[in-house]
């Protein structure tokens, strides 16, 4: 029997609030499937659900808010018996919901320690590492002490976890600012950033893209982020110390290459919402998530995946902003990039002095995971991919 | 009168390595200071013509005469008392107690005023004495002079309490401790004035506030310090042999506490076995084990555990003795019950 | 069309792309990026809309001229066939 839980979209998340049930007892449910709609400070989420199965019986009902982590369902596997009597570990909504302190209005806990009864025995390490990873303690073998679930099998049993988007309320400005909060001065508390800056000739890549989008209808024109994401998706191929998050056991590197973009939100805040393989897309496919993400970020109706999965965050402050941007990482990521206006300035090419559109580039990095050479090599590599538009 | 500063390297060294004893390197300590510092005296029971009752003294009275290897009559609160006056007075006193249980009747000496003088007097007054002190169990010295009382005194602020635990710390840290403004206690256990080991020769004073990985691990932390680091380096060993990693860490500084060392190894390895010789009740075991849970609590894979005296008056009978005692096999078996094993 | 129909086109694709706002009580002199905070992404779905909804071709080389509200509608209005009465 599966159990289908709270998930954590992101690391600053500690409790989330049931919206609706989109699946039923009864209910046969794929991999992938849209099972509920969660409130989060990042708005509305769909949480997919990740295995196969029936709906055996639900557990939190709409309008609780529960930790990270807490069973909401149970999903039974194929082949697996309806359970008769109710299941000693897992009660009704009702009981599930009392034990946590968390009904309706109730603030979430700080720590993960008020818990439903039954769940399974964990170290407090383990139950760190699985609600930073978003993952379901019940059902995990310990090899603990009496058992104990412990911060090994946690990374043993790495799975991912499993949420999907869909739209039902707008967003919460001020919860967002808050979640905001909460993470930048994690950021600044624990990680050591260092910072580095380089100036990227963007006339080829401009020229690329004005030849381009001449040819096209507004609908099917690219626009300069694009390249910058695709750049920094395949520089980061060859540098993947950017990639991925740092834990308390030190870096891991992501397992693709899933750029997050801050977008801004008119009225304040921002998401940084991921593209899944951003190097293995197409610069039009490209576009076509951004376009999507930008629409969905505005309205608050974006994907629990997109806003746990990115392994670096891009900024560009556009072409009205300012002409550099020096970013505060997204704990656990280690890296986050930031492209400023372009400007036309004169600049010294081949012996002679030359009009070209430039653009400063930043890279704010965690000294623990890398160096500022290595930093200095990833931007020159962002810089060569730029350089060489029409293979991005 | 000269005061001169030990110009001798820290570390580095490895040319002049001597075999000694924790005995004689403390006896080579103690003529070190009386040579470079004549403000620097010793005084207790027995120290001068019978060498000390640990006969850590032993040849001093000789060399540097009664002014400056003083015999005391019986009276811990009359001596320890006089060496904090000397203190006051510009001198360097070191005051050896015969054992720790002899240093309760000093209690008020040197709780009330080595610990409290230099603030009471707003930083006027400081109290730089160094109190040497014998304690521990395992020589069969019955209920009466085998305690290990070292938490009683690192509970009290104004002091520094200080355990060497190998023949390097017994050599260097004396000096240190004399440099300190503030009253030092030295607990030496007594089952280590015999243990040899290796010295380098020039070696050069020690930071005493400073706790010592002494062997590196990943799986487990054991955290020991004075007479219990042996048998935790023991364990270990067996340990190893079950391919369980353990990390043993000297405190050294009983007060302070080098907080951050023992905090950095129980993140990395999760698991944390305290040994103490202290009575588990109210323990240093257990202040550290408050610590760990305060500031390392979500590192944790497994309940802190501790390793202690076992809670009766230390028994004279050996076998008894030995199996009051923290030993080897129970420090094993908590290391393996934290790893679930 | 009209050039007050084309005006009611532009404030409506703006309120669909920046809903959060109110087009119509800005200057309409001023440049709509900055009034109405307005990035590429925004900029360039108001294009799209206005080439569907009107069949306007908007080379990117004309971007400028769409700036404001007042200029985008005259831009919009010399396109053939779109300011002609009808």
């Amino acid at each position: 029997m599966g159990t289908f839980s709270m998930p954590s979209l992101g690391a600053d998340m500690e409790a989330g609030t049931l919206v609706e049930w989109l699946k039923h007892p009864g209910d046969r449910v794929e991999r992938g499937d849209i099972v509920a709609v969660v409130e989060t400070q990042k708005g509305a989420i769909e949480v997919e659900v990740f295995e196969a199965g029936v709906i055996d019986r639900l557990l939190v009902e709409p309008g609780t808010t529960v930790p990270v982590g807490t069973p909401m369902a149970l999903v039974r596997g194929p082949g697996e018996e309806a359970i008769e009597a109710p299941a000693p570990e897992l009660v009704s909504a009702e009981a599930a919901a009392a034990p946590a302190p968390s009904v309706h209005p109730a603030p979430p806990p700080s720590a993960p320690a008020a818990e439903a009864p039954g769940r399974p025995r964990a170290s407090p390490a383990a139950r760190r590492f699985a609600r930073e990873r978003g993952l379901d303690l019940v059902g995990m073998t310990g090899t603990g002490p009496g058992g104990a679930v412990v911060s090994a099998d946690i990374e043993r049993s790495a799975a991912s976890p499993a949420p999907a988007p869909h739209p039902t309320r707008g967003l919460d400005l001020a919860e967002m600012r808050r979640a905001i909060a909460a993470a930048m001065a994690r950021s600044k508390r624990e990680i050591p950033h260092y910072y580095l800056s380089t100036t990227i000739d963007l006339t080829r890549a401009h020229a690329y893209l004005e030849r381009i989008n001449a040819e096209r209808q507004p609908a099917d024109r690219l626009l300069l982020p694009v390249l910058q994401l695709k750049a920094v998706a395949l520089a980061l191929r060859r540098m993947p110390e950017f990639n991925g998050f740092h834990t308390a056991d030190g870096f891991q590197p992501g397992t693709g290459i899933h750029v997050g973009t801050a977008i801004a939100i008119r009225g304040g805040g921002l998401a940084t919402p991921a593209i899944h393989d951003t190097d293995r897309l197409s610069l039009d496919a490209l576009m076509a998530h951004l376009r999507d993400l930008v629409a969905r970020t505005r309205v608050g109706r974006l994907r629990s995946s997109e806003l746990s999965d990115a392994t670096i965050t891009v900024t560009s402050l556009g072409d009205r902003g300012v002409e550099s941007v020096f970013g505060v990482i997204y704990p656990p990521q280690v890296a986050i990039v930031g492209f400023g206006k372009p400007v036309e300035r004169p600049w010294v090419a081949e012996g002679r002095v030359v009009i070209r559109l430039l653009t400063t580039t930043t890279l704010a990095a965690d000294h623990r995971v890398s160096d500022g050479h290595k930093g200095g090599l990833f931007l020159a590599e962002i810089d060569r991919h730029l350089q060489e538009p029409e293979k991005l | 009168m000269t005061v001169q500063t030990a110009a001798a390297p820290k570390s580095g060294v490895v040319g002049n390595v001597v075999q000694t004893t924790y005995r004689e390197a403390l006896h080579d300590a103690i003529r070190e200071a009386l040579l470079k510092d004549q403000r620097v005296f010793l005084m207790g029971e027995d120290v001068g013509r019978y060498g000390g009752c640990y006969a850590v003294s032993r040849g001093l009275l000789d060399e540097f005469g009664p002014d400056r290897i003083r015999d005391t009559p019986l009276s811990e609160s009359a001596f320890v008392g006089a060496g904090i006056g000397a203190a006051l007075g510009g001198m360097r006193p070191i005051v050896e107690i015969m054992t720790v249980n002899f240093s309760l009747l000093a209690l008020d000496q040197i709780v009330n005023n080595a610990a409290t003088i230099r603030h009471m007097s707003g930083g006027q007054f400081n109290v730089p004495v160094v109190i040497r002190i014998a304690s521990g169990a395992g020589r069969q010295l019955a209920a009466q002079h085998s305690h290990s009382l070292e938490n009683w005194y690192a509970h009290v602020p104004g002091l520094k309490v200080v355990a060497p635990a190998t023949v390097e710390d017994a050599r260097y840290m004396l000096w240190t401790a004399l440099e300190d403004p503030d009253p030092v206690i030295i607990f030496e256990h007594v089952m280590l004035y015999n243990v040899t080991g290796i010295l380098s020769a020039d070696g050069g004073p020690v930071d005493i506030g400073k706790a010592v990985i002494r062997r590196p691990g990943r799986d487990v932390t054991l955290i020991a310090y004075g007479g219990t680091l042996g048998k935790t380096l023991d364990a270990a060993e067996t340990l190893e042999a079950d391919g369980i990693a353990a990390e043993v860490i000297d405190l050294r500084s009983l007060r302070p506490l080098d907080t951050g060392t023992i905090l950095r190894s129980v993140s990395r390895t999760r698991r944390a076995v305290i040994v103490d010789e202290g009575w588990r009740t109210g323990s240093l075991a257990a202040e550290i084990s408050a610590i760990i849970m305060e500031d390392a609590f979500w590192d944790l894979d497994a309940p802190v555990s501790r390793v202690c005296t076992a809670e009766v008056p230390i028994p004279y009978p050996r076998h008894l003795e030995q199996a009051a005692l923290p030993q080897p096999a129970a420090i094993v078996a908590a290391a393996r019950a934290t790893l679930g094993r | 069309m009209k050039p007050d129909e084309i005006r009611r086109v532009v404030l409506e694709e703006l309120s669909n792309i920046a809903p959060e706002t109110d087009p119509a009580g800005i200057d309409p002199g001023a440049d709509l990026r900055e009034a109405l905070d307005i990035d590429s992404m925004d900029f360039l779905n108001f294009i799209t809309a206005l080439h569907k909804r009107l069949g306007a071709a908007i080379p990117e080389t004309d971007y400028p001229k769409l700036f404001t509200i007042d200029d985008a509608v005259d831009y919009l209005a010399s396109k053939r066939g779109l300011g002609r009465p009808g």
